[in-house]
């Protein structure tokens, strides 16, 4: 993205009494872009969407708007809409004057304010329920509603503090979806905030993860997926497998490493050196596993016993207790072809998985 | 289980004759008086009249009624326009030093209401603390009439029905979810609409119950009025302590204490209307 940022946080520092809530944080939004800001609760998330706002007030450091500081402008004054976790529907109004509120205080008139309503209203699908109160509405639609709330204001940025989870599992899944189509069709810069790490990988153009009040990597959900820089972005972001290995020697572009005793060829993409202790991080869909008799001793390949087979359907997940003593957990992708995936307890395999599908850190 | 069962009843059946022996028979004997004739010698006779009722629809009755009403609606209004700041107040300070603010509310009603408005005389007498302090600190030369006046009434009607004001204000400003204040700014509502728009509606419920709890009782005292704005003015307590006390006409005292009841308990079922309409729409705001 080669444009200007929307929106830029530079040093951007909150404390609440004695605890850092945002460690002088540096972040670059730019237009239109879906952004999730994905850590576990207290990791400082919502309160870098406050501060956006406008809701909390700067310790240090800057937050700037197309170009313009924000320090000073009052969150009414800034041209932000949140989506608040709690709704924060005004009970005593109907969805209308829900809906309309953002636009009564700008001072449309009142033609304006019907036709922009009923279009944010149809947006979010919820034409017909004008008239109700939020608390004749489900926990659904009183989500749509404060989505159309705050949509129906066209602010530069919308800012979304967990919409979602206070949702059952399907409703939240449909509402990823329309969040999305939602989010298409207005072209409005979207910064979602979220501790689910699946409802951010499914929804954002780039994914920011924090962790006590800093990021820890920002980018596309697959290079947060495949490429994590460090132990707390792999762990926090899908489940990982962790082997300890040492590097052995440095071949361009790739390195010898020895695993629990076996000598495996990785990528050497952080350009460790010969001789450092190194994490080697799979995915566990990544990892292959055949049964005893199929190995080969041209290649390196850990031992393990079965010691679980939980099946899901699509896939079957495996927990693998390896002869060096650690615990891996696999996912295989059911197929009814090969006879021979289907394991049982106590089964003795091996296990590999192909070149360059490790992370090594 | 049948101890229990058995101090249930005992404390049930307890309230209830304390009630119906304290509460209940004496309306009923008012009830009564109030359709008997007047008889000097004997308090009342026992015939059965309604001519008490078409006295007190005299124009001096209505007068009367109409100059309590003012009174209890002026004190309701500026109890209510104090107290709303207060209350507000009260909900942002440190809960210490709220603690302390509402226990020194309080702490007065430890003293009787009739010594607290003596007490009030001497502050608003002419030589009274007030006057002196305004004329030592050379505001004034000459010391203000105060006392015996309307704007006296007030301040002892004010200062007596305060506290009933502020507590369900605080209750129902202490409810209102912070989080819709925070989504009215998010909207771009200046303070301003913020207070019309969101919090006034939202605390209708408390300013309902305040001002019933102000306006009732307002309408009824008439101590405060007779000590403070000597007998220049006739409201309806002092109609009613008048006609038992000095006049004995019990029958017209007892029919002006029906009326009187009659219209407290229609304000009540405005108030419950009124207010189970505020809480529908407020349920949701206290969730």
């Amino acid at each position: 993205m080669g444009r200007d940022p929307i929106v830029r946080l530079r040093r951007v520092t909150k404390r609440f009494d004695d605890v850092l809530a945002v460690d002088s944080l540096d972040l670059d939004i730019y237009q239109g872009e879906f952004l999730t800001l994905l850590g576990p609760s207290g990791c400082g998330k919502t309160t870098v969407l406050r501060l956006i706002a406008g809701l909390e007030s700067l310790d240090g450091g800057e937050i700037t708007m197309n170009g313009t500081s924000l320090d000073g402008t009052p969150p009414n004054k800034r041209n932000v809409n949140t989506v608040f976790q709690s709704y924060a529907l005004f009970p005593h109004m109907t969805v209308f004057d829900n809906i309309a509120f953002g636009l009564k205080m700008k001072q449309f008139d009142k033609q304006q304010i019907d036709e922009q309503v009923r279009e944010a209203l149809s947006i979010v699908k919820l034409v017909g329920m004008e008239m109700r109160k939020p608390h004749q509405l489900s926990g659904g639609q009183q989500q749509r509603v404060a989505m159309a709330r705050a949509i129906v204001n066209k602010p530069l940025v919308l800012l979304l503090d967990e919409p979602l989870s206070a949702l059952d599992y399907r409703l939240r899944q449909e509402m990823e979806i329309e969040l999305k189509h939602i989010h298409r069709k207005l072209g409005i810069t979207f910064i979602f905030v979220t501790h689910d790490q699946e409802e951010a990988i499914s929804m954002s153009d780039r994914i920011a993860v924090m962790n006590e009040g800093r990021i820890e990597q920002i980018g596309t959900p697959t290079q947060i997926y495949e490429e994590p820089e460090n132990m707390f972005v792999a762990k926090f972001v899908g489940e990982i497998n962790v082997f300890d290995g040492r590097i052995l020697e440095i071949h361009n572009g790739s390195a010898a490493v020895d695993i629990y005793g076996q000598r495996f060829k990785v990528q050497n993409r952080k350009n460790h050196s010969a001789g450092e202790s190194v994490k080697v991080l799979l995915r566990p869909e990544d990892i292959m596993v055949y049964k005893l008799e199929e190995a080969d001793p041209q290649y390196p390949y850990l031992t393990g016993t079965i010691e679980d087979v939980i099946y899901k359907g699509k896939t079957v997940d495996l927990i693998i207790s390896l002869d060096a003593g650690e615990t891996v957990f696999v996912t295989q992708f059911f197929n009814e072809d090969q006879e021979n995936v289907i394991y049982r307890h106590g089964h003795k395999i091996i296990i590999d998985w192909p070149y360059g599908w490790e992370v090594v850190l | 289980m049948d101890r229990k069962s058995r101090f249930r009843n005992f404390a049930v059946g307890s309230t209830f004759a304390w009630i119906t022996i304290f509460v209940v028979i004496p309306y009923l004997i008012v009830i009564a008086f109030s359709f008997l004739t007047r008889n000097a010698q004997e308090i009342v006779t026992f015939t059965f009249t309604f001519t008490n009722y078409r006295d007190i629809f005299s124009p001096v009755f209505l007068k009367v009624c109409e100059s309590s009403f003012i009174l209890a609606l002026g004190t309701t209004v500026i109890t209510l326009v104090f107290a709303y700041p207060f209350a507000f107040f009260l909900t942002r300070i440190d809960e210490n030093i709220r603690r302390t603010l509402i226990l020194l509310m309080i702490i007065p009603f430890w003293t009787s209401s009739l010594i607290r408005t003596y007490a009030l005389i001497i502050l608003l007498k002419a030589n009274g603390i007030v006057n002196s302090f305004l004329m030592s600190l050379g505001l004034i030369d000459e010391p203000l009439t105060i006392l015996y006046t309307q704007v006296a009434v007030f301040i002892g009607m004010v200062y007596t029905l305060l506290p009933f004001m502020i507590l369900p204000l605080y209750a129902s400003l202490q409810k209102l979810d912070r989080r819709l204040i925070e989504a009215a700014r998010d909207l771009g509502a200046t303070s301003r609409s913020i207070f019309f728009y969101v919090i006034l509606p939202l605390t209708l419920p408390g300013i309902i119950a305040g001002s019933t709890m102000v306006f009732l009782p307002a309408l009824g005292l008439f101590y405060i009025p007779d000590l403070l704005g000597g007998a220049r003015s006739m409201l309806i307590g002092n109609f009613i302590k008048d006609q038992f006390l000095t006049t004995s006409n019990w029958p017209l005292g007892s029919a002006a204490s029906v009326i009187l009841t009659l219209l407290m308990v229609l304000l009540l079922v405005w108030y419950f209307i009124s207010s189970s309409r505020a809480h529908s729409d407020g349920m949701e705001a206290v969730r």
